[in-house]
């Protein structure tokens, strides 16, 4: 019986510019990388505009993946990049990412439906608080509430030290619990 | 707040903290009140972050990703095919145009100045765009950020 090829095996084949095992690698990291686009652009089209061009620029460069590092590694840096670009490109992207919305959904549905509203629009003042971080600190916030990655996990994804990701996450943290004072 | 406060305030509401770390984080819930308030704050945030996720996207956005993918790679060689064709076809059509104006006996000196002015004043602000761009990139804080 044959079995899957490894993330190494296919980096090797994707390195000899094979779009078969290519489109394995992106298979695979997909829904992640439109994930953290998501967090970072906060709109559905923006994000997979972010992250198919972020798996394209790596695909144009194939012969330089490196199989002993882990792939979406190397897709991360280059989407994290594409994304503060995008946010920086233009000051109405900004007002744009915050007036967005609807990139979250709450994960259970309310017990008392009367309660559906208030809910809805807790979950669109903390997306519109999330949107006024400084990217940085958004960034590590998403990866860390939204997809639940530990705090090493973190540091190796954006060549950090831990340190570097806990302050961040303070800082983003207090930032948002102030812009929520009201209602918290 | 200190550096080490802020530490163990972040890995108590992430549930990662160490043996050691509990009791000096328990110490300090206990002794220091606005210790105590920022936990309490931050622990309201967590509970309102864990109750949302990501909206997830339908599955038909899935079956088409791997395409478009490879259209952004073909339409990106196609960009770079086109911009150096028309850069060169340009650049020949300009210098024999100006070849063929400038020998030319029958048109007034002023305007040959004008249009030189127009290529010199052109190829200024070519360059003074070209360095800022090079000077903003070297001060980009995200240059780090590499591939």
């Amino acid at each position: 019986m044959a079995t899957e090829p490894s993330e190494r095996e296919l980096m090797i084949r994707a390195r000899r510019g094979d779009r078969e095992a290519f489109g394995a690698l992106v298979t695979t990291h997909m829904h992640r990388a439109y994930r953290h686009a998501l967090g970072l652009v906060g709109s559905h089209d923006d994000a997979l505009d972010v992250s198919q061009e972020a798996f394209a620029r790596v695909f144009r460069h194939h012969r330089s993946l490196d199989p002993e590092r882990p792939f979406y590694g190397l897709v991360y840096q280059v989407l994290r990049r594409l994304g503060f670009n995008w946010i920086r490109d233009r000051r109405s992207r900004r007002q744009k990412l915050e007036s967005s919305g609807g990139w979250l959904v709450e994960r259970q549905r309310p017990p008392d439906p009367s309660r559906e509203a208030e809910v809805a629009d807790l979950r669109a003042r903390l997306e519109v608080a999330i949107a006024r971080l400084p990217e940085r600190e958004r960034e590590i916030f998403v990866l860390k509430e939204f997809e639940g990655l530990k705090y090493r996990e973190i540091a190796a994804l954006l060549g950090v030290p831990n340190g570097t990701v806990m302050s961040r996450l303070f800082s983003a943290r207090r930032s948002l619990a102030k812009q929520l004072e009201g209602i918290l | 707040m200190t550096e080490r406060a802020q530490l163990l305030l972040m890995r108590a509401l992430d549930g990662e903290l160490a043996g050691d770390e509990r009791k000096e984080f328990e110490r300090l819930l206990q002794t220091d009140t606005a210790f105590n308030v920022e936990w309490e704050r931050l622990k309201r945030l967590k509970g309102l972050t864990d109750s949302v996720t990501f909206r997830t996207p339908p599955d038909e956005i899935w079956e088409g990703y791997m395409d478009s993918v490879y259209r952004r790679v073909e339409r990106g060689v196609a960009w770079i095919l086109l911009s150096i064709g028309a850069i060169v076809l340009v650049s020949t059509g300009l210098w024999e145009a100006g070849k063929a104006l400038f020998i030319e006996d029958d048109v007034a000196w002023y305007i040959k100045g004008s249009i030189l002015a127009v290529f010199v004043g052109g190829a200024i602000l070519l360059v003074s765009v070209a360095r800022e761009k090079l000077f903003m990139h070297r001060r980009d804080p995200y240059k780090d950020v590499t591939r």
